[in-house]
C-alpha cells in the first residue's frame, strides 16, 4: 500500500522538495482516504471540516489535527486485534498521554524510517554504544513509553550497550570511565534524552570534576528543551557543556513525537534540523495560514508511516521556522527548519521531561 | 557444538524455549518474547556464540529463525 513502498529504499535525503511535494500529494491522498475510512472519528473530523478525501488536495490543504487529540479520544485505524504494542508518551504523573495503536506493519515501517535517517548521520556499521539513561527504563515491556522505545530503537544502532545511570538515576561512574578508557580514541555513539544527559550525567562529571576522552564520539540526543532552557541551556550551551565533559565534537539533536515515532528530524553538522523522505513541515500563521522562510509560527508535522492511527497529519504545540530547502551545506535534500520552543500555554510534554525528581 | 547447535542454542535461552519451538513459524514480534527487547538480546547471543558483528540493516531484516540462515551466510556462518 502507499507510495511509502516506492521511497522506502531510497536514499533518505535524496528527494529534491518540489518532486517531494508531488509524492507527497499522492501519498496523503492516499493516507487520508484510508484513515478516513477505517477510523470513524477521523472522518467526522473531516466531516466537519467538510473536507472530501476522495478529490485531489495540496499537500497544505490536508486536514491536521492537534496532537492532544490523542490523549483524549482513542484513534485507531485498525481492528483491535491487529493493535500488537500501544505505545504511551511519558506524560508526568497526572497528565494525560497519548495513547498510540500500532500494527505490525506500522511498527516496521517506524524501525526502518528510523534506522535509514540515522544510519544517514553515523554510518551503517554498529558502535559501541553509552545510554546515558537506567537499564530499567526498557525492562516493563508492558509500559512502551515514548523513552523506552527511543532507547530500544536507537539500540539497533549499538553493540556493547552499557547504561551510565543505575536504577535511581545516578551517574555509574566506574562503568562510564571503564566504557571511556576502552573506547579511547574509537568511534563510538551515545544516546540518550536531553534533559536526562544534561541533569545526570553531563552536571554529575562537572561537580566530580572528571573528563571523559570520547573525542570521536557521536552523541545523539531528543526529548525537548523545555526543562533546560528554564535553566538557560539552550542547544549551544549544552554543546560546549558535552565537549568539556566528554571530548564530544559531534552532537546531533532530534526532534519527533511519540505520534510519529521513526520519522524523526534530525539536527546536520549546520545545526538544522532536516526532514527526510518519510516526513515534512509545515510551519503556520495563528490563523493558519503557511509561513514563508524564516517567519516563526505553529509547527504543523507530516509523517507517511502512521498507517494503524491518522497520525500523519499533526499540529505540535511546538513553534518553529523553515529556514530553507534542497540548500543545506551538509548537501542533505528537503526542507530545514528549526524549533523555538513551546507554544505559550501549551500542555508542558516531551519525553524527556518524565523524570519528575522528588 | 555444531553452527547450528549454537544458533539454536541462542535462541532456546534468550526467549526460554523448547527445541520444538525452533521452526519456520518462529518469528518476530509473533512470539511474545521476541519483541524488540528479546530482539536486541538475540543478537548480542548470536555475535557472542560467533565472534560476529552484525551490520544495522541486517538486524532491521532478521524477521523469522528461517530468515536468519540466509543472514548469517553473509558472515561466513553456514547453518
Amino acid at each position: 500500500m502507499f507510495a511509502i513502498d516506492r521511497i522506502i529504499d531510497r536514499p533518505p535525503f535524496s528527494l529534491a522538495q518540489r518532486e517531494k511535494e508531488e509524492l507527497y500529494a499522492a501519498a496523503l491522498r492516499e493516507l487520508t482516504r484510508h484513515h478516513s475510512k477505517r477510523c470513524p472519528p477521523y472522518r467526522r473530523i473531516l466531516d466537519t471540516l467538510d473536507f472530501d478525501p476522495d478529490l485531489a488536495h495540496r499537500v497544505e490543504n490536508i486536514p491536521f489535527i492537534p496532537v492532544r487529540l490523542f490523549k483524549e479520544y482513542e484513534l485507531a485505524s485498525v481492528a483491535r486485534p491487529q493493535v500488537f504494542k500501544t505505545m504511551t508518551s511519558s506524560g508526568t504523573s497526572g497528565q494525560a498521554v497519548s495513547r498510540i495503536f500500532l500494527d505490525r506493519e506500522t511498527a516496521a515501517l517506524q524501525t526502518k524510517a528510523l534506522a535509514k535517517i540515522t544510519m544517514d548521520f553515523i554510518g551503517a556499521k554498529r558502535l559501541p554504544l553509552l545510554i546515558i539513561d537506567t537499564p530499567s527504563a526498557v525492562k516493563d515491556r508492558s509500559l512502551f513509553s515514548a523513552r523506552g522505545a527511543g532507547i530500544l530503537g536507537f539500540s539497533m544502532f549499538g553493540r556493547n550497550v552499557t547504561y551510565a545511570l543505575d536504577d535511581a538515576l545516578r551517574l555509574d561512574l566506574a562503568t562510564v570511565e571503564a566504557f571511556s578508557a576502552e573506547h579511547a580514541g574509537k568511534d563510538v555513539l551515545l544516546f540518550g534524552f536531553t534533559y536526562m544527559i544534561w541533569e545526570y550525567f553531563h552536571k554529575e562529571l562537572a561537580r566530580l570534576k572528571r573528563r571523559l576522552g570520547l573525542g570521536k564520539g557521536i552523541l545523539i540526543h531528543g526529548g525537548g528543551w523545555k526543562k533546560l532552557n528554564d535553566q538557560a541551556v539552550d542547544n549551544n550551551v549544552f554543546k560546549h557543556g558535552l565537549q568539556n565533559t566528554c571530548g564530544i565534537e559531534r552532537v546531533h539533536n532530534y526532534y519527533g513525537l511519540v505520534e510519529q515515532t521513526g520519522s524523526i528530524f534530525m539536527e546536520c553538522k549546520a545545526g538544522v534540523l532536516h526532514a527526510s523522505i518519510f516526513s515534512d513541515v509545515i510551519i503556520r500563521r495563528p490563523d493558519f495560514s503557511v509561513c514563508g522562510a524564516r517567519e516563526a509560527g505553529l509547527v504543523q508535522l507530516i509523517s507517511l508511516l502512521p498507517l494503524s492511527y491518522p497520525g500523519h497529519s499533526l499540529l505540535t504545540e511546538d513553534a518553529g521556522e523553515w529556514l530553507g530547502q534542497d540548500d543545506c551545506s551538509c548537501g542533505r535534500l528537503g526542507k530545514y527548519f528549526k524549533i523555538n520552543g513551546r507554544v505559550q500555554n501549551a500542555e508542558t510534554r516531551g519525553c524527556s521531561d518524565a523524570y519528575e525528581p522528588a | 557444538m555444531t553452527n547450528k547447535e549454537k544458533y539454536d542454542k541462542a535462541f532456546i535461552e534468550t526467549f526460554s524455549l523448547k527445541a520444538s519451538d525452533l521452526n519456520d513459524t518462529l518469528a518476530y514480534n509473533e512470539n511474545p518474547a521476541w519483541d524488540s527487547i528479546g530482539h536486541m538480546s538475540m543478537v548480542a547471543a548470536l555475535e557472542d556464540a560467533f565472534g560476529i558483528a552484525l551490520e544495522t540493516d541486517d538486524i532491521i531484516n532478521f524477521s523469522s529463525y528461517k530468515k536468519g540462515f540466509e543472514l548469517l551466510a553473509k558472515y561466513g556462518v553456514a547453518l
